[in-house]
């Protein structure tokens, strides 16, 4: 074997793809799986902190501000790692699909949180005054009248934060979870051939390049401002 | 006065060291056009949002058709329901059509259906003459458009009595007389107004009562005819020497 075929029986093996395709599709499928409950969720969460945030309770506001600094501050791996390794040890224990889930739930909620709060100071006190002074609450006002403009402010670097979020999925590997990365890791092993590897990069593009079109688009169309 | 609306009686304001209102007194009767006006910085604004409590008076009394409304139990909603307020600066929704800004708080604060709220809302746009604007966002109205709608939203809600902060201070010149066109309008349908303002030639013509502010004190009230033609009080007569040389 010269270079050329030895580099194309390792990375494009035919026969291993084809052996092993099923797989990836199906750590696909957890993959997006994974990353849709980790977007609604974080998402939630995050606006969920900066709305309780708004309500100005001091010592409430300390405890977000504290919990999404901690959050934004460990790497994802290692908060992943704690809640599957280190929580058993107090008699938690979770599995990996749900350490990984949970893990990267609780960084988007934060650095998503800190988004939405930008948004939310970002609307003019006259807006609040308006709203108030036909008579609208405080909820109704922050429902109707300020997160509409809030949200459409933050779309642009929430999209980019959901997207890079939902690569920290291929973390899950590390924790037995078989998305695209933790499939393609064992099909490399019982094949004993790295193409599985070659197969799932191809995956992520097929699920991230769409998604980074969409955030760009998202981007342009929502550039305006007055 | 057993028909004023607003008895405001003894007002306290201060922001931190600074003292802006030192126990003003401020009555307003029914179908009354009370205008109110005084240097910069003289507590006109911080006045008028103490009506509708947006700034909440330190000491005082106001009472809103017998009603006193800085009480800690009452519900300030539903007074605010009957007070409207038109802002200096429109502060329209920005995401909202004029008619969804005219219908927001038909819909979700008096609780009217849908189809209600927009007759209604349709109704006063018309009054301010943008029965063709009604489907624009606030971004694609003139300002003069826009503090119509802004008034359209305040009465909307039939309210007792409209507050006026400086409605046309950030108009270009050629567009405030079509606000001040709605607001003559508004008056002679027997809308109870105060108006913040430096229109002069509007007070003459409209106003039933001036009331001139300085310093966080009333020095004196009157007729528009007495204050412009008669001002009793030194500062008065500068303040109108200097507005007039405009
Ligand atoms: N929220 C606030 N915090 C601190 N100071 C304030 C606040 N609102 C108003 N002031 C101060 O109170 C004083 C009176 O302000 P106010 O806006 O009532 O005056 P005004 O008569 O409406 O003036 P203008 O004609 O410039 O609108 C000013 O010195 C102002 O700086
Ligand atoms: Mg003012």
């Amino acid at each position: 074997m010269d270079g050329l075929d030895g580099f194309i029986f390792s990375f494009f093996n035919l026969r291993v793809m084809v052996e092993y395709l099923p797989d990836i599709a199906a750590g696909f499928l957890l993959t997006v799986v994974l990353a849709v409950l980790v977007v609604i969720s974080g998402l939630a969460a995050g606006l969920s902190l900066a709305v309780l945030r708004s309500f100005g309770v001091r010592p409430l506001n300390w405890l977000i501000i504290f919990t999404v600094d901690l959050f934004r501050a460990l790497p994802s791996l290692v908060i992943i790692m704690l809640l599957f390794f280190g929580l058993p040890t107090a008699g938690i224990s979770m599995s990996g699909f749900t350490a990984t889930w949970l893990s990267l739930t609780l960084v988007l909620m934060s650095f998503s949180e800190e988004i939405f709060w930008a948004g939310i100071t970002a609307v003019q006190k006259g807006q609040w005054e308006a709203a108030r002074s036909t008579g609208l609450g405080y909820l109704g006002t922050l429902r109707l009248v300020v997160l509409p403009q809030a949200i459409r402010m933050t779309i642009p670097p929430l999209t980019n934060r959901a997207i890079s979020i939902t690569k920290g999925t291929a973390l899950g590997s590390v924790v037995g979870v078989s998305e695209i990365l933790g499939s393609a890791q064992s099909a490399m092993a019982f094949s004993s051939n790295p193409s599985p590897l070659t197969l799932g990069a191809i995956a992520y593009l097929i699920l991230f390049v769409p998604m980074i079109g969409l955030g760009r688009w998202i981007e342009a169309r929502f550039a305006w401002r007055r | 006065m057993a028909d004023s609306i607003i008895s405001a009686r003894a007002i306290w304001k201060s922001f931190g060291e600074l003292s802006v209102l030192k126990g003003i007194d401020l009555e307003v009767a029914e179908k009354e056009l009370v205008f109110v006006i005084g240097p910069s910085g003289s507590g006109k604004s911080t006045l008028l949002r103490c009506l509708n409590r947006l700034e909440e008076p330190d000491s005082g009394s106001i009472r809103m058709d017998g009603t006193e409304i800085l009480e800690k139990k009452v519900d300030i909603n539903a007074v605010r329901r009957r007070i409207g307020m038109v802002f200096q600066s429109f502060n329209l929704y920005p995401h909202m059509s004029a008619l969804g800004n005219v219908t927001l708080a038909l819909r979700h604060v008096l609780g009217l259906p849908r189809d209600a709220a927009e007759a209604r809302a349709l109704a006063a746009l018309e009054r301010v003459g943008l029965a063709d604007r009604v489907s624009h966002m606030p971004g694609q109205l003139s300002g003069g458009q826009q503090q119509r709608v802004a008034i359209a939203r305040a009465i909307a809600m039939e309210p007792r009595v409209v507050l006026f902060d400086e409605p046309t201070s950030a108009l270009d010149p050629e567009l405030v007389g079509s606000v001040l066109q709605v607001m003559r309008d508004l008056r002679e349908s027997g809308m109870t107004m105060v108006v913040v303002s430096h229109e002069m030639a509007f007070a003459r013509a409209a106003a039933d009562r001036v009331v001139f502010m300085a310093d966080g004190e009333k020095l004196e009230e009157g007729p528009p005819a007495s204050i412009f033609g008669n001002p009793r009080h030194e500062r008065t007569q500068a303040f109108i020497r200097q507005i007039e040389r405009h």
